[in-house]
């Protein structure tokens, strides 16, 4: 998709007026963060749990090339094939080709972040093969011809009445041309005209949850059942994941369950968890003939060895966003790109560069509570500071906020000016605002002014105050001798 | 993060043992609100502590640090050590410059040999005050009286990086007259967030006005935190929403000191209401 990161201030302004986005998003507190915050209460071993998520993912990291090695020998022996794409440009023309060779004309596909991130659909529309998306979310959006909000919830941003509409509006000619007000309502009758859709399909194509090297499964995990319909039933089944997602063992995958559908939902399972290993095997009762894995690089690679490496933990749960309050003001939409929240401030500039991103990780007032509920323990607010310093370093920020910052330093570097500018600053602020304590309006501080008043200052520095007080100022010698406790004031 | 923080349990023993505090007031304190700055001494010497405020004192280095600047902020956080480290202790009445100190100095002079080991030897040595007052120094009781019922914001870094939460609730249930009505949505954060507020005004003044929606929805005469920061912003919405609520920085109330006018207020407004 064509990304919009660059004017993340008129898409913000876009989304603050928005009266139905805003209604939507008012969910998600009530919905996934309560929900989480239930699931890890219930489970003692939860944030042990996910002290050994974030190793599982450490570990494979630290050995990537042993893991992929080990993964691509695996699925071949099951007679698999592995296709490596180190671009999305790539990852299009391999999965293109697989299509036209199995002269695919529809292919039904289970929600997937990363085929949003190549921009698959387009590129199979233009090649005149039909995508059709069988998540009810994905389908949605589909319609409505919208890119994902959320990563795991893509049309959360949409209301119920919305989505009536867009049922109306693309189901009549499947003989559907009631309006509908009940979600279950509209629920059966997505599923009525998608089930002849897997009947049609000629290809499949999935994501992954997790990869599992030991075995060359597979591990997808959704609460409709959409992706066993999408990999079971068309001749063949197409698998595109990045190559972070890949886990040592089946036990290791089990711990990553673990933590995914808790942090996710608050679930303590997704309702299916489907394991793929390798194609249709004799005497099997379903499945694809023919099953292909497309490994995805894209820039992942390039974030190994450097600060962004704890990136590439990511499970894709979408706790971090539900919990974000610049998320819940903005929705997934006005970051610009396929990854939303704090998870896409960092990721984001890895993948599509921090010139067109730039925006996303200064969008946070590093309140930490993606940290704080990150299953692998990802360090995001850190890293969006580190993209920060690289922007700083390239001289990418405004150039009024640079003057203003290094105008600043200048003081805090020099104590004396600095004391002259704090005590005549706050005199002189004091004085202006003593009427009423605080002012509606500032030259120079629109920014602040816009939204709140500015407390005026009491009129005093403190530090003069203090010294003006005849209080201890200067540094004792040896700070605990000559102290005799408490001095009341 | 805390892995670069030296064990804070090898320190002279909690309690009671005088011991010199250098007093770091923050910029916002220094500049808007002195009277925090009294209060937290107040509080330190009641607490057993010799306060001193190291007059070369200026900012933590926390606006330069988060936005990229990492030369600057090497350059302040070491005036900072060279200033703070001759005393037992460092106390900041604010997580978030607390959190500067004690978090983010030793990440930032994690390579240079000299000033990493005193940036990790300051670190340990530094604390927020509510943390200070009743983990280091054991003290579970004010001598405060307040008639009103006050409600508390969990300023984000104080609460999670510093684990500021449950401290100053032990000490304002000592203060007498005074009630405490739980916010709702009490750890969200207020959208101060530093340098965001003025970069993002449309984000942070949603998150402002969500945050006064609960403060205002509590009945509380009276909002109180721990950080000057996120007391301006929300201050400043009160107000501008024409609120009565009154705002003061935890300190002052638990050092009895609200002769002043309320943050936002003058003694007239403050009156008024
Ligand atoms: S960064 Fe963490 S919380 Fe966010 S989606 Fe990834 S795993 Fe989930």
């Amino acid at each position: 998709m064509q990304a919009t990161s660059h004017q993340f201030k008129d898409n913000v302004k876009r989304a603050m007026g928005d009266a139905e986005l805003q209604a939507s998003l008012s969910k998600i507190k009530n919905g996934f963060v309560h929900k989480r915050a239930a699931a890890a209460a219930a489970l003692p071993e939860f944030e042990t749990l996910r002290d050994e998520a974030r190793d599982i993912k450490n570990h494979v990291l630290g050995h990537l090339d042993i893991y992929l090695e080990r993964f691509t020998a695996e699925v071949e022996a099951r007679g698999g094939h592995v296709h490596w794409a180190p671009t999305a440009a790539d990852a299009r023309r391999i999965i293109i080709d697989l299509a036209r060779d199995s002269g695919a004309r529809t292919i039904t596909k289970s929600k997937s972040m990363v085929t949003e991130e190549i921009a698959l659909n387009d590129a199979l529309e233009q090649v005149g093969i039909e995508p059709i998306e069988t998540d009810l979310g994905e389908y949605i959006i589909q319609l409505a011809k919208e890119p994902p909000s959320h990563i795991i919830a893509p049309a959360i941003h949409k209301t119920k009445e919305q989505v009536a509409e867009l049922f109306l509006r693309h189901h009549g000619r499947y003989g559907k041309t009631q309006r509908l007000t009940e979600p279950t309502d509209m629920v059966r009758e997505a599923r009525e005209v998608l089930r002849q859709k897997y009947l049609d399909a000629d290809m499949g194509i999935t994501g992954a949850n997790f990869l599992v090297a030991e075995t060359g499964s597979i591990i997808l995990v959704t609460n409709e059942g959409n992706a066993d319909l999408t990999l079971a039933l068309p001749k063949r089944h197409v698998v595109v994941a990045g190559i972070e997602k890949l886990v040592p063992t089946l036990e290791d995958a089990s711990t990553m369950l673990r933590v995914l559908a808790r942090s996710a939902t608050g679930q303590e399972f997704s309702s299916y968890t489907t394991l793929v290993t390798g194609p249709k095997r004799d005497g099997d009762l379903d499945g694809p003939d023919d099953f292909h894995i497309v490994l995805l690089d894209n820039g992942r690679s390039g974030m190994i060895g450097t600060e962004f490496q704890d990136m590439l933990r990511c499970i894709r749960c979408g706790a971090c966003m539900n919990h974000c309050p610049v998320y819940n003001a903005v929705g997934g939409h006005a970051y610009g790109w396929v990854y939303p929240g704090p998870m896409g401030a960092v990721l984001t500039p890895a993948l599509i560069g921090v010139d067109e991103a730039g925006h996303l990780p200064n969008a946070s007032t590093f309140c930490g509570r993606c940290e704080q509920v990150c299953p692998v323990r990802i360090p995001l607010p850190r890293m969006m500071r580190a993209w920060r310093t690289r922007e700083f370093e390239r001289g990418l920020n405004p150039t009024g906020q640079r003057w203003g910052l290094g105008l600043w330093a200048w003081f805090a570097r020099r104590p004396r000016a600095y004391r002259l500018l704090s005590r005549t600053g706050a005199a002189v602020l004091g004085r202006l605002g003593r009427g009423n304590g605080r002012f509606r309006r500032l030259p120079l501080a629109g920014g602040w002014t816009g939204v709140r008043d500015l407390p005026a200052p009491e009129g005093r520095s403190f530090v003069a105050a203090w010294k003006a007080d005849g209080r201890p100022t200067a540094m004792p010698v040896s700070p605990t001798q000559g102290t005799t406790g408490s001095t009341k004031p | 993060m805390s892995a670069d923080v030296e064990d804070k349990a090898g320190l002279p023993p909690r309690a009671l043992q005088p011991v010199t505090v250098g007093l770091f007031a923050t910029c916002l304190v220094d500049m808007f609100r002195p009277s925090v700055g009294f209060a937290t001494a107040r509080l330190l010497e009641a607490a057993g502590c010799r306060v001193v405020v190291p007059d070369a004192q200026t900012c933590c280095g926390q606006p330069a640090y988060n936005s990229g600047d990492r030369k600057d902020a090497r350059a302040l956080a070491r005036d900072m050590i060279r200033l703070f480290e001759p005393f037992d202790y460092v106390v900041v009445p604010s997580g978030s410059c607390g959190g500067m100190i004690s978090h983010h100095y030793p990440d930032l002079l994690r390579d240079d040999p000299d000033w990493g080991p005193r940036a990790r030897r300051l670190a340990a040595r530094c604390y927020e005050l509510m943390a200070f007052l009743v983990d280091v120094r054991g003290m579970d009781a004010v001598t405060a009286r307040l008639d009103a019922t006050v409600t508390y914001h969990d300023s984000c870094s104080g609460l999670r990086e510093l684990g500021v939460k449950a401290q100053p609730r032990r000490l304002l249930d000592s203060v007498e007259g005074l009630t405490l009505k739980e916010l709702t949505g009490a750890e969200d954060c207020c959208g101060f967030g530093g340098t965001f507020c003025v970069k993002y005004p449309d984000i942070s003044g949603r998150m402002v006005s969500n945050k006064v929606a609960d403060i205002r929805a509590t009945g509380a005469d009276m909002l109180l935190a721990g950080d000057m920061g996120c007391l301006l912003n929300m201050a400043g919405r009160l107000k501008r929403e024409g609120s009565t609520v009154q705002i003061r920085h935890v300190a002052e109330v638990l050092a009895g000191m609200t002769d002043t006018a309320p943050i936002g207020d003058t003694a007239d407004t403050a009156r008024r209401r």
